[in-house]
């Protein structure tokens, strides 16, 4: 399509729509989904299946009165939860839907997304640091010690899925898995390649990805309420509203980028009708995924959490793409 | 994991984990000196819910004070109820029929189970996974369904009597105890699967502030705390009462000392309670409830009377001096938590304030009790 | 070398059981009552305030002899009566139980001989002020009866 004035305002509006119609319906998705893991119903008053809470929840929020602590440092109070929010929406630029839903197809893709995701564990120092307060400071360096420490086993991974796929442009990533299920770079047996430890990094990657978006079981960051409130404890009203939200954007980068890289993106299984319904399932089974996690386990310790990044995560991520660098010189 | 620091005490700064507790142990506050992240010192203060129960105990006639004693804890009031009973009944004499001795333990042993679920959901959830909470507590709602058909209540009873029961029980409290007893061990499988073999549990709690016997010895600890780092004491079977020695049941005991030995202790002993439940079910005899010269007023003689039970929370003891008129000289509740819950202080140096908080749920505190 | 792989394997698997149980939990029926759109039958034995029983002309059988008074612990009943000419009992005029201290105990339902009290069964008790809590049990009678 060509790049007018017109054409751009309408991708940009759908990128955004999309973004926001996602952040708040997902909130009442994991609320019934986490209902019926309980065996309890979630909210069903509001509306016909509760699907007039999350308008009535962000009314709530607007209505509130939005506090900034006394002594805090204001700009960098108000920029941490735009900060939060701007990366997710901007990464929607370079992600296809389907061979033509595409906003802008960079020809360095992958590399935008993880500029873009970087700027995450900014906004996280800013808020810790901005709030003027002992706990939210403490959590706020666990929280940015955790996304760095699990942001190298997620680019190892990626790293791996381009030497496979030879380009770095998510187009030509997905192009190169058509073909049906067993072409698709979870699964070991593709044409000319047999590396058996694909699944290991699909594995890997999903794994950092919970733990960059501050998802349970890896949210001490957030719901270390246990005992002192995380970084975002002196966001009232919009700032927790678009904290929350952001989480729930960055949920859905994750859940596309792993179906592009691993799961063929667009591609039918069967190999037959690709298209866009296709990633839209997709995404959406790990974004379940995602949510039965977090209602299932517990949370790691700080420890933990750090061990198995750079104990476990660190080095499989990198036997694996040894691997798969020999096994291509090889075959 | 605790690992030993050098702490400079000029760098530390005072975090008070107020009265209002976002975890579900009570209004207890703990004062918690800390260097970064790890405790240096900790001082637990209590009194935020002291209700004067030994005062009331004075102030009272005997059958006036039954109530009482369901507030102290009120997650296992069973146990506290059959204590009082059974002093009464020694410093007066007085002969308990069968049929309500075996319906006192197997309702104790019910209330048991009920108060080690909430705890274990409580605790579970402090760690961070809330789903085990819904499903204990919707197990325990089994429990309070059976118990309110039979006693009117489902949190503070007043059941027992002196000599006997308030009420009978029929042959529906029976059946649903029978159907009861295999759902729950069905449950008891499936927190096994979800919870104690989870890799995420077992790293946290593993080595989680180890309590060695001189420890639990020197602060008089008991129940899990205790037969969590290898002492084998529980009164039902060192100080036998009522008809537990009829019973075959087995005290479990671990000797690691550490959070997930404690977590253990209390699983197996929900499954030991559930062998007693069934074997006071088969053993039901039949008769009256209450004796047939049953006293309309409660007048010991004079003389200190003492009398121990295991409860939920451990070895609680109650005392009673009495002068010959109807209210008590004296009435004297040891708290086993008061005892459990000095542990914390000294044990907690050099944890992560997220182990602190997981060694505190593990001793399974009720503030209340503390307080009386 | 082996154990660090083992625990690995062995920790996926622990993950995988504790999902396959939640996953078995989504499909199982919810168990809320949702309370007051659905509500739930009490037991005969609930406890719910003490009400008074009537004899069959729709008098209550309470003689006034105050052992419900003596056995409440909490002091919460109060109650008054008056001998009436050629009378050999009393007749009853006040029964005021103050619901804001009461237990729930029982004590007063055993300790009447002449089978005067009764739980009520009541619990839908949710009010705004405190005089609602100030039960006249006599104009609660009186009020069912009719």
């Amino acid at each position: 399509m060509e790049l007018t004035l017109l054409n751009a305002l309408i991708a940009v509006s759908i990128a955004i729509g999309f973004v926001a119609l996602n952040a708040a319906y997902l909130v009442w998705a994991e609320r019934r989904g986490a209902g019926r893991i309980q065996r309890r119903p979630g909210p069903n008053i509001n509306g016909p299946l509760g699907l007039l809470q999350p308008p009535l929840d962000g009314i709530k929020l607007m209505a509130k009165q939005l506090i900034i602590p006394g002594g805090a440092d204001k700009a960098l109070f108000i920029a941490a939860p735009v900060l939060a929010m701007v990366p997710a929406i901007m990464s929607f630029v370079t992600i296809p839907f389907s061979d033509v839903i595409i906003a802008h197809d960079l020809n360095i893709g992958i590399l935008v997304i993880f500029a873009f995701a970087s700027m995450g564990s900014i906004s996280l120092l800013f808020a810790g640091w901005s709030s003027r307060n002992k706990y939210a400071v403490m959590s706020a360096m666990r929280a940015v010690s955790q996304a760095i420490a699990y942001e190298i086993p997620m680019l190892i991974t990626v790293i791996t899925v381009v030497l496979i796929a030879g380009s770095m442009s998510l187009t030509d990533i997905v192009q190169t898995q058509k073909g049906g299920i067993w072409n698709w770079y979870v699964f070991p047996f593709r044409s000319g390649l047999f590396n058996p430890l694909m699944l290991m990094s699909f594995l890997i990657f999903f794994i950092c990805a919970l733990a960059e978006t501050n998802r349970a079981p890896f949210d001490l960051g957030e719901a270390e309420s246990e005992l002192v409130a995380g970084f975002h404890t002196e966001y009232g009203s919009m700032g927790f509203g678009l904290f929350f939200m952001g989480e729930y954007a960055n949920i859905v980068i994750g859940a596309c980028l792993t179906t592009i890289l691993f799961l063929g993106g667009w591609d039918c299984p069967f190999g037959l009708y690709p298209g866009v319904w296709w990633f839209i399932i997709k995404i959406y089974l790990i974004i379940a995924t995602i949510i039965w996690i977090r209602w299932t386990f517990p949370r790691t310790t700080i420890y933990g959490l750090l061990n198995l990044s750079w104990k476990i995560l660190i080095p499989l991520s990198l036997f694996n793409l040894l691997l798969t660098a020999a096994l291509l010189k090889v075959l | 994991m605790s690992v030993p620091v050098r702490l400079q005490p000029d760098e530390t700064f005072v975090l008070n984990v107020g009265p209002q507790h976002p975890a579900t142990h009570g209004v207890l506050r703990v004062k918690m000196e800390m260097d970064g992240e790890y405790i240096v010192n900790a001082e637990t203060v209590i009194g935020y819910i002291h209700r004067m129960h030994e005062k009331m105990g004075e102030l009272k006639t005997y059958p006036q004070y039954y109530m009482n004693l369901s507030r102290m804890d009120y997650l296992g009031a069973l146990g506290y109820c059959h204590g009082h009973v059974l002093l009464i009944e020694k410093a007066c004499g007085i002969e308990v029929p069968e049929r309500a001795e075996y319906i006192r333990a197997i309702t104790v042993e019910l209330n048991r189970i009920a108060s080690h679920l909430f705890w274990f959901g409580a605790f579970v959830m402090d760690l961070g996974g809330f789903s085990p909470l819904m499903y204990a507590l919707q197990d325990r709602e089994h429990i309070l369904d059976i118990l309110e058909r039979i006693t009117g209540s489902r949190l503070t009873y007043s059941y027992y009597r002196f000599g006997g029961l308030y009420n009978d029980v029929d042959e529906e409290f029976v059946e649903s105890t029978r159907k009861f007893v295999p759902r729950m061990r069905k449950s008891l499988k499936k927190y096994r699967g979800l919870v104690t073999g989870n890799i995420i549990f077992k790293k946290r709690l593993e080595g989680n502030a180890p309590l060695s016997r001189e420890t639990c010895r020197k602060y008089g600890a008991t129940s899990a705390v205790a037969r969590g780092s290898g002492i084998n004491y529980d009164v039902r079977k060192n100080e036998p009462y009522s008809v537990y020695p009829e019973f075959d049941f087995d005290i479990p005991v671990y000797t690691e000392g550490d959070s997930m030995a404690r977590y253990k202790v209390r699983m197996e002993e929900m499954e030991q309670s559930l062998r007693i439940i069934e074997q006071g079910l088969d053993k039901l005899p039949d008769g009256p409830i209450m004796p047939k010269k049953a006293p309309k007023i409660i007048k010991p003689p004079v003389g200190d009377y003492y009398q121990a039970v295991e409860t939920a929370r451990g070895n609680f003891g109650i005392r009673l001096v009495s002068d010959g008129t109807k209210n008590p000289y004296r009435l004297k509740l040891r708290s086993p938590t008061y005892s459990n819950m000095h542990l914390f202080d000294e044990s907690c140096r050099g944890l992560l304030i997220m182990d602190a908080l997981a060694f505190m749920g593990s001793i399974d505190l009720v503030i209340p009790e503390i307080d009386r | 070398m082996v154990s660090y792989f083992s625990e690995i394997f062995s920790g996926l698997w622990s993950l995988v059981v504790g999902l396959a149980i939640t996953f078995r939990e989504f499909f199982s029926p919810a168990v809320t009552v949702q309370y007051p759109y659905q509500t739930l039958k009490m037991p005969p034995r609930f406890r719910g305030h003490i009400q008074l029983i009537a004899d069959e002309e729709g008098n209550p059988n309470c003689i006034v002899c105050m052992m419900c008074q003596r056995a409440c612990p909490s002091g919460c009943i109060s109650l008054a009566g008056k001998k009436e000419e050629g009378q050999k009992k009393k007749v009853l005029t006040k029964y005021v139980l103050d619901f804001t201290t009461c237990s729930l105990c029982g004590s007063c339902v055993e300790a009447c001989n002449f089978n005067a009290l009764e739980f009520s069964g009541e619990y839908k008790l949710a009010s705004t002020r405190k005089e609602d809590y100030i039960i006249d049990l006599k104009k609660r009678l009186e009020e069912n009866n009719s």
